[in-house]
């Protein structure tokens, strides 16, 4: 039996429930980024603040995501609120969710970081100009927060994206979970399936991820300038 | 100056509270539009609690927890269908009580929870009885019983554990396999090794006399490497395999006990095992030390 293990890639439809896996896989890491990051910005603002109420909070909110292993809190979502509240959540809805509230608090501390490594003297200055506090905010400290967030969200979002191969137990197949059913499939008649069908996974994550990091390093470019 | 920051934060809080409110239930509305989810459609009322059997009827589906990546008890075939024994079993359940199938892929360590929850109905996924998952889950009667074998060289095979004394028998940590020797066979010297591949190439570098572990593992590595033969097909204690329900979901656990008992006048499972294991044992295994028919254990 010769088996050349991209043979098991293209047959049926391998592929295509490669993609579909994939599709999966997307949608769920860029909506969680992409909202996330919405919300995270808004937290790191509240994060800034000397209110004690809100600093508490937030601390307690960070230590909880930090100290809290992703597939745990999963757990707790999708099994969890089942046990509580009776309420049935899909897996899917489960994953949005745990990915948005550890994205959110993640994103907030790194807001909170670059928000603080703004000088002092930026916001005396726009002060000294008669400017009002949005309009500081607007002209002055978000676009040089922005610059130096971007690389640190890159790393976040590509982060989530990776973390996803987490979803599985929870129910939810993935394009990882997927490529596993490949490569069990065919575990007696193509053994060496595995490394082809975890190279074409490799390539898929890559494909996802590498836009990511490209469109990052030209927009930090084109502000430079 | 210091008011309108205290306000903007004020404000800035409360966006971020409604916002969180308002992303999850977005996220809710789009998914469920998706409609692409296994588990959300047939629940509905009823929270943690399992559904009976006239609800499951009523509901037109069942739904059946299984392994999509364990080849040939429950994996998943290059068109996307379920297959495997416990899948061949699972269609006949859903044709009986007359409602179509829908399939959730488990991992081992979740099989107990999807019950407990209610996430599906039944778990038919190579679910080994032990009595500590007896405690949170109601097993059925058994379907499939796995005992440890011995796989050895042919010019050299091993066909009763009397010859295995003074020899060096393969066994990898944290098996049954490793629990039995230890525990009944003293005079066997054990060579352990931390992982399955090194065990495999420790008998074939000629490290050891013998393997052992599952007799469905080795039976199927055996068909895989010639000059190898599996020599003790069931040694040691008998673990059986059985579905599963919520504990007092008793109705739905009558039924299967039922099924499985009807299913084994027609000798249901040995056909079950010529479509789904014959084609990968082959003749190396004897239907009779995996198969269980009517839930009875000889």
């Amino acid at each position: 039996m010769q088996d050349l293990g991209i043979n098991i890639l293209l047959d049926g439809r391998n592929l295509v429930r490669l993609l579909e896996g994939l599709w999966v896989t997307v949608r769920i890491a860029l909506l969680s980024v992409a909202v996330s990051m919405v919300l995270g910005v808004l937290l790191g603002m509240v994060m800034t603040l000397k209110n004690p109420v809100t600093k508490a909070l937030s601390r307690v909110y960070l230590e909880t995501v930090r100290i809290m292993p992703q597939l745990v809190l999963l757990f707790l979502v999708y099994f969890g609120v089942t046990k509580t509240f009776g309420v049935h959540l899909s897996g899917e809805v489960s994953a949005i969710i745990v990915f948005v509230f550890w994205g959110t608090a993640e994103m907030g501390d790194l807001v909170r970081g670059a928000l603080i490594s703004i000088p002092k003297h930026q916001y005396e200055s726009g002060r000294a100009l008669g400017l009002t506090g949005v309009q500081i905010y607007r002209y002055i400290i978000i676009p040089q927060t922005i610059r130096r967030l971007l690389p640190l969200a890159i790393n976040l979002a590509t982060r989530m994206v990776k973390t996803t191969s987490l979803i599985v137990l929870i129910g939810v197949v993935e394009v990882l979970k997927v490529g596993q059913q490949i490569i069990e499939a065919n575990r007696y008649t193509a053994p060496s399936a595995a490394l082809w069908i975890y190279a074409a996974i490799f390539f898929l994550y890559f494909l996802v991820c590498f836009p990511i990091s490209r469109l990052a390093g030209k927009l930090e470019k084109r502000w430079q300038d | 100056m210091k008011n309108r920051i205290k306000a903007l934060s004020l404000a800035l809080a409360l966006t971020l509270s409604v916002g969180l409110l308002a992303g999850c239930s977005s996220n809710k509305a789009a998914s469920s539009a998706a409609g692409t989810d296994a588990s959300s459609a047939a629940q509905g009322t009823g929270g943690s609690t399992a559904r009976s059997v006239d609800e499951i009827k009523k509901s037109g589906k069942v739904i059946i927890g299984v392994f999509s990546d364990k080849n040939p008890f429950g994996y998943v075939d290059a068109n996307g269908k379920y297959q495997g024994y416990d899948v061949y079993f699972a269609e006949r359940i859903a044709k009986d009580l007359g409602v179509e199938p829908e399939y959730v892929s488990l991992e081992p360590a979740s099989r107990v929870e999807y019950l407990k929850t209610g996430k599906v109905d039944i778990v038919l996924a190579n679910f080994t009885v032990t009595k500590e998952r007896a405690e949170a889950v109601d097993f059925a009667l058994p379907y499939m019983k796995v005992a440890l074998g011995v796989v050895s060289p042919e010019k050299n095979l091993i066909t009763d554990v009397k010859q295995l004394a003074g020899k060096k028998l393969i066994v990898a940590k944290g098996t049954t396999a490793e629990t039995y020797f230890t525990a009944n066979h003293p005079e066997i010297n054990l060579v352990k090794f931390d992982q399955y591949t090194e065990t495999y190439n420790a008998l074939l570098d000629g490290r050891g006399d013998a393997f052992s572990t599952d007799n469905t593992e080795v039976l199927a590595w055996a068909l895989q490497n010639p000059g190898f033969k599996v020599g003790i097909e069931s040694l040691g204690d008998v673990d059986t395999i059985a579905p599963a329900v919520q504990k007092g979901n008793k109705e739905l656990l009558d039924w299967l006990n039922e099924e499985i008992k009807t299913l084994g006048k027609e000798n249901f499972f040995h056909k079950d095992f010529e479509e789904t294991l014959k084609p990968v044992y082959g003749n190396a295994v004897a239907p009779e030390n995996l198969v269980v028919e009517g839930g009875d254990v000889k």
